[in-house]
């Protein structure tokens, strides 16, 4: 399947819903959400991965990407994941030391650290 | 002992399909089930590479995959963008150098990335760099 996303307002933080494929084709429909998400003010981002199927290197690069854009304006991006291929590959490119990555949604909006 | 050979243009949206067609050749060869993420991963990895650097070029030959299958899975992979020639570990970092995306693209990370993913997902990778482009040998078991 290709990547389906949407997004809802949780108190400051935004989440988005990211589902399906992100990859080398579809990653630049999730930048685009993210590029649109920090323009419009939303600096505070949860991303929900546990319905990616896949996930490479291509998405990797936007998901740090957006990292960067919300720090210029003092956020944050959370991610939010259980599933171990998907976790395997931040751990791979060392990238689990740079996004706090959470069990659940509601444990990455809660969070203050 | 059987091949498969796969030629795409260069377009993102083909590699899903060679790694649909990776996973589906592994599973037939007899790759362990758990081992077929890996091989959907590295294939992609692979694959986007040699596009990402055709896509630079505005280079329209295709990509080749190459898949044999025999005692597991191996897969070659074929880009048309010449560069340098070097072997082994040069040639990783040549290719790493050369496959940055777009210049107003901040998101450095992908090129680089996309060859550690692969370096760490197949111990036995092979790349060569040649003025005939890129070559990539990826195997199942590892050889």
């Amino acid at each position: 399947m290709d990547l389906s996303l949407s997004t809802r307002p949780e108190g400051e933080r935004t989440v988005v819903d990211v589902a399906g494929e992100i990859d080398v084709y579809t990653a630049p429909q999730l930048r685009e959400q993210l590029v649109e998400l920090v323009d419009s003010g939303r600096y505070d981002l949860v991303i929900d991965m546990e319905r990616v199927e896949f996930l490479d290197s291509t998405g990797l690069g936007v998901l740090v990407g957006g990292l960067k854009r919300v720090r210029a304006h003092e956020g944050s991006l959370r991610l939010v994941c259980t599933q171990e291929r998907i976790l395997k590959i931040f751990r791979i490119t060392g990238l689990t030391k740079v996004f706090p990555i959470h069990d659940s949604v509601a444990d990455a909006v809660a969070s203050t650290d | 002992m059987a091949e498969v050979e796969l030629r795409i243009d260069p377009l993102t949206s083909h590699v899903r399909t060679a790694r649909q067609v990776a996973v589906a050749l592994a599973r037939r060869a007899g790759v362990a089930p758990d081992v077929l993420d890996e091989v959907r991963l590295a294939v992609g990895e692979a694959c986007g590479l040699a596009v990402a650097l055709q896509r630079r070029d505005d280079d329209p030959e295709p990509v080749v995959l190459r898949f044999e299958d025999g005692d597991g899975l191996a897969v070659q992979v074929r880009g048309s963008t010449g560069l340098a020639v070097a072997q082994g570990e040069a040639a990783i970092q040549l290719l790493s150098d050369a496959a940055v995306t777009d210049e107003d693209d901040d998101e450095a990370l992908p090129a680089g990335a996309a060859l550690a993913v692969l370096s760490e997902l197949v111990p036995g990778l092979q790349v060569a760099t040649g003025p005939a482009g890129p070559r990539l040998e990826l195997r199942w078991p590892p050889g």
